[in-house]
């Protein structure tokens, strides 16, 4: 064993790659994204690595694996596993062999996320096994015994980090080396693996049997924890972070009551009934939904306690949101009747705080091809459908080139519903969609505006990368998680091959050719697509600056065009902060009086 | 030891390296560690926040009124997390400000100034300007060291200045590892009244 200091993320893939996973796909997303690049970078000899084109891949790839005896780990951050769905609702009804787990990270706040949906409510819709973790620590442990389960009653079992769990980082003691599990290998049995009404109908059966089997397993797991048997009145639930925050008020108070639920679906029943013994009020702390509190509501009413339930449901918790020590401290108190001290400098005087918005980065190409087709349809009626991943950002003042985001592709069919509604319009309406974006979900939707004859133009902001979500590669850049030089796919070939006739690719940092492509396309009948081309400026390294002489009129034109963070103004002067520049030029040429120019 | 540091700023000052430099430092000298960092979409410009808890934790993130040091690369990010610090804390704080786009945009003049103003009225705290201490280094990309040099010589860390340099080693690829390691010295020449 060897100590290493990892976050959240990295204990669950040391977690996995203990128990001798074998093969480990997914999509990025925050907060997952870390649980493969974790394992691309230690030896991981005999296993199989790989970016998924998207979740829905993803797990369909580790399924058959999992058919095979072989352990499987799959990766996605919550509102990927909407995509992964249809697999799941199935899969959960064939079962597998080898064990697997899927990772489905929850984001409450939601700090990066479109939703807060919770992934224990996805467990019990689908019937499967949901693990719940409290610490980067306790993820280690937990995903190994997760595999054990998953084989035990071969089904596939959901594990659902939260955000401040993913990114976390604690000490965790790892082996010295992995060992991948061994395996049988697919033992061909279509009555097994070929789902069909009858399969369907005879496993659903046995599914609802077994499951509160599941969770009386779980009553009997040390993972849900409560630090005293003594009976008390007063009784705290609590699952994931915010049970961490509920230890940290409570370290003074070894006497109070706190119990741990680890496994959230199948509930296990014998352990909270035992927790409840002599009980007379309980208070529940979670996050996203009153999952806990629902299931305790359930066993109250089945074995009829007199007791009251506190929680998301009778407003003592907020029902959304992320939780933290502050507002569990401020709920525990009330509820145990503890005060507790003023501590904090007292802030009523504070100056009033600059907002910070996250913004696209200085010399960001996105930047320049929003600013492209704003030029290009200036006073012509357009829409602009935006989509997931940093280019959300367009929509922020002053480019304010972003009407609608919806999920992973959804631009560029929306641009075609707002075709539908508004067929006359003067502009055009406009699909915005990164590369990576493109291949998980967007192709399909150039396929639907081909077949339905849509006017739009399709946007993609090619850089090369998957750059929210920490720069993944992606099928169009040429390299695999297998660290292999592979074939690049090319968006181009894609959208011809579908039948678009008018395909063009331009640098969005050269201002006229990128409008008057814009324009071109715009004017066009059909469906269009415009390749904005150019690397992501956190990989491509510029050293190029540039400078504003004293030409420059203070008109601010460059300010109020494209906002670009590395233009400020200091004592009324327009300044140019060169440890942002990344002399990417927009803004010279942008400039009316040609006062900016870069070296 | 139990200590809680907080460091803050703005998406891409290099706040993660600073905090995962502390963190290791720490652990190299038989500590527990943990922390806990933003990522995702603030860093792309918004406010981070990292949040460094050796010895005894169970909440991933320092709670309000409880952390003995704050680390911020801009002023009025030190004032937002003025809540995380205990009474008796101190505040090691960037004077040059960042300014967002929108306040570019609205020109309310936001400078930092009276941010660095009020952090003197209400706690303890060391000033420090990036762009003069950087500027040997034609770059404040080495900031976030010199601030690590800062906070190890004011006695305030808890982790010796040569604990910190062997990170540093460890972690800064070997070509800019002596313009770290002079960074650093110039931190720690900041706190000693050295002018190196």
């Amino acid at each position: 064993m060897k100590r290493e200091y990892v976050m959240g993320n990295g204990a669950i893939a040391l977690g996995a790659m203990a128990a001798g996973v074998n093969l480990v796909s997914g999509y990025p997303g925050t907060p997952s994204s870390e649980i493969i690049e974790t394992i691309s970078k230690y030896p991981h000899e005999g296993l199989h690595l790989e970016w998924s084109v998207n979740e829905k891949a993803a797990l369909e790839v580790a399924a058959s694996a999992s058919y095979a005896g072989a352990r499987t780990l799959v990766t996605m951050k919550q509102v990927g596993l909407n995509v992964a769905s249809d697999p799941l609702m199935s899969l959960a009804y064939v079962g597998v062999k080898g064990g697997m787990v899927i990772v489905s990270a929850d984001d409450p706040g939601p700090i990066s996320s479109q939703t807060e949906q919770d992934t224990r409510r996805f467990a019990e819709f689908a019937r499967i096994p949901v693990f719940d973790p409290t610490s980067p620590e306790e993820a280690f442990t937990m995903i190994q015994e997760a595999f054990d389960y998953s084989e035990k009653y071969k089904t596939p079992v959901l594990f659902r980090p939260t955000t401040r769990i993913c990114h976390a980082y604690a000490n965790i003691d790892v082996p010295e080396e992995f060992k991948p599990h061994a395996f049988e290998g697919f033992v061909k049995d279509s009555k097994r693996w070929v789902i069909f009404p009858r399969l369907s109908f005879a496993n659903h059966a046995m599914i609802e049997k077994r499951n509160p089997e599941i969770g009386d397993d779980f009553s009997d797991n040390r993972m849900n924890f409560v630090n005293t048997d003594k009976p008390c009145e007063k009784v705290i639930f609590a699952g994931g972070v915010s049970y961490a925050y509920a230890r940290e008020f409570l370290k003074d108070f070894p006497d109070i009551k706190l119990c741990k639920i680890a496994t959230p679906y199948p509930f296990p029943e014998k352990f909270a009934l035992s927790c409840l013994k002599g009980a007379k009020s309980v208070m529940v702390l979670e996050e996203l939904s009153p999952y806990i509190e629902e299931n305790l509501l359930k066993l109250a009413g089945k074995e009829h306690l007199d007791l009251s339930i506190c929680g998301k449901l009778t407003g003592d918790v907020s029902v959304s949101g992320e939780n933290s020590y502050e507002n569990i401290s401020l709920i525990l108190s009330k509820f145990l009747g503890i005060a507790i001290g003023e501590e904090q400098i007292d802030l009523s005087s504070a100056p009033s705080l600059p907002v910070r918005p996250p913004v696209l980065c200085a010399g960001c190409p996105h930047r320049a091809s929003f600013y492209a087709v704003k030029q290009a349809m200036r006073g012509k009626k357009s829409y602009f459908c935006g989509d997931i991943g940093c280019y959300t950002l367009g929509n922020a003042m002053p480019l304010d080139m972003c009407d609608t985001c919806l999920c992973m592709g959804a631009g560029v069919t929306m641009a075609q519903g707002f075709h539908w509604v508004d067929p006359k319009m003067e502009g055009a309406a406009f699909a915005f969609i990164g590369d990576s974006t493109f291949f998980a979900s967007g192709m399909t939707g150039v396929v639907n505006a081909v077949y339905n004859e849509a006017n739009v133009v399709i946007c993609i902001l090619d850089n090369s990368t998957t750059a929210m979500t920490g720069h993944q590669p992606h099928p169009g850049t040429g390299r695999n998680m297998m660290g292999d030089i592979v074939e690049k796919v090319s968006i181009e070939n894609i959208l011809r091959g579908i039948g678009l006739k008018f395909v063009e690719t331009v640098d969005p940092l050269d201002l006229d050719k990128a409008v008057d492509t814009v324009k071109r396309a715009a004017a066009e009948k059909g469906v269009k697509a415009i390749i904005f081309k150019s690397p992501c400026i956190a990989i491509a390294k510029s050293t190029k600056k540039a400078e504003i002489s004293e030409k420059c009129i203070q008109c601010k034109k460059c300010i109020r065009e494209i906002g670009c963070p590395a233009i400020v103004v200091e004592n009324g002067k327009v300044m140019m902060d060169t440890n942002l520049c990344t002399g990417c030029n927009l803004c010279a040429q942008v400039c009316p009086v040609s006062a900016i120019s870069v070296k | 030891m139990n200590k809680d540091i907080l460091i803050c700023g703005v998406g891409g000052q290099g706040t993660v390296l600073a905090s995962k430099i502390i963190a290791a430092a720490a652990m190299e000298e038989g500590n527990t560690v943990h922390s806990a960092e933003t990522i995702g979409m603030a860093q792309r410009g918004g406010s981070v926040i990292s949040h460094v808890r050796i010895g005894d934790a169970y909440s991933p993130l320092i709670p309000k009124g409880k952390s003995d040091m704050i680390l911020s690369f801009e002023p009025a990010e030190a004032v937002r997390n003025l809540g995380y610090l205990k009474k008796d804390g101190i505040v090691i704080v960037n004077s040059v400000p960042v300014k967002p786009t929108t306040e570019t945009l609205q020109e309310t003049g936001y400078d930092g100034k009276d941010m660095i103003a009020y952090l003197k009225e209400k706690c303890n705290v060391i000033v420090v300007n990036s762009e003069e201490l950087c500027r040997k280094f034609g770059s404040t990309k080495y900031f976030n060291i010199v601030l690590l040099g800062v906070a190890a010589a004011s006695g305030h860390l808890g982790i010796s200045e040569e604990a910190i340099m062997k990170e540093i080693e460890k972690r800064v690829p070997p070509k800019f590892v002596e313009t770290n390691k002079e960074a650093f010295r110039v931190g720690v020449g900041v706190v000693r009244g050295e002018n190196l």
